[in-house]
């Protein structure tokens, strides 16, 4: 009996093990943050690039849709979705915020003179600080919100024309 | 004269530990939190853009007087659960933190019922 049992629980063990190994190899392990995705954003205090003044929750409030763009002038990828930027700025129902991170001012400035300023408002963020509660963890990333502030989603990279062709989409239904 | 000098001491050590803890406490956060852009590093081991900024801001929320839990919740809360190494018990991970205590158990009661079986003998 004794040794009956010995054998099941011993089945049992590798059975679980096999278990465990089958679920945690055919999980995907490329993070990110698309679990953001639904959620809304709350405690917006971003420093705005020229003005005494602060970006908060109801200057996002105004718009129907907003795209939260994090960007620097170091950033090589952010040189490749910046005509795409610049294009999406056309959209009458879309509003783009730029967030400068972790940047030099005139470098910045600078970058949006050389390849055009497609943001309606830009801010800056210049330790980093404020991203992290937007979940960044590189640049460039973007975060489309509607106008309850809730996350639609979140580009992770430089934006591509798949992804201009969504925007488009969403914001014009 | 020797009063004082034994309360100029208790203070003195106290806030020697209460030093330590506050530096121990911090170190402890950054290195349960993973650097999400790195291969196998703690934000506390890395240097890199990432791991600096959460270094600033779990420091700035020590700081403003947050919990260690608070400040787990609020990055797990933009990061997911996948930014600490030892995430916290909930329904979906319950298993994987009793299966060490009932291995630990069942293997107590083996060796018990042996060693009195043995002992029948």
């Amino acid at each position: 009996m004794q040794k009956k049992i010995i054998k099941l629980s011993i089945i049992l063990l590798i059975i679980f093990i096999i278990g465990v190994f089958f679920i945690g190899l055919n999980k995907n392990s490329i993070y990110d943050t698309k679990n953001l995705v639904g959620q809304k954003i709350t405690k917006i205090k971003l420093e705005h690039f020229s003005d005494n003044r602060i970006i908060t929750e109801e200057d996002l409030r105004k718009n129907n849709f907003t795209l939260i763009n994090f960007w620097a002038s170091w950033c090589g990828p952010c040189r490749v979705e910046h005509p795409i930027l610049l294009k999406l700025n056309e959209e009458k129902n879309l509003e783009l915020l730029g967030v400068n991170f972790k940047d030099k001012k005139n470098n910045a400035l600078e970058f949006l003179k050389d390849l055009g300023d497609p943001y309606d408002d830009l801010a800056r963020d210049e330790l980093g600080k404020h991203s992290i509660n937007f979940g960044i963890y590189g640049i460039p990333e973007s975060i489309l919100i509607n106008k309850d502030l809730v996350i639609i989603k979140k580009f992770i990279g430089p934006i591509s024309k798949n992804d201009y062709n969504y925007i488009k989409n969403i914001i014009r239904q | 004269m020797k009063t004082k000098v034994i309360i100029f001491f208790i203070i003195l050590n106290f806030n020697v530990v209460n030093a330590i803890t506050f530096s121990v406490d911090s170190n402890k956060i950054l290195k349960n939190l993973r650097c999400l852009i790195c291969q196998g590093q703690s934000v506390a081991d890395s240097n890199s853009e990432f791991a600096q900024t959460i270094k600033i801001v779990v420091r700035d929320q020590i700081n403003d007087g947050k919990s260690e839990k608070e400040i787990y919740d609020f990055l797990i809360e933009k990061y997911g659960e996948w930014i600490v190494y030892k995430p916290p018990l909930n329904k979906v991970n319950f298993l994987l933190w009793l299966l060490p205590y009932l291995v630990f158990i069942t293997g107590g009661v083996i060796i018990f019922l042996r060693f009195k079986k043995r002992n029948n003998r």
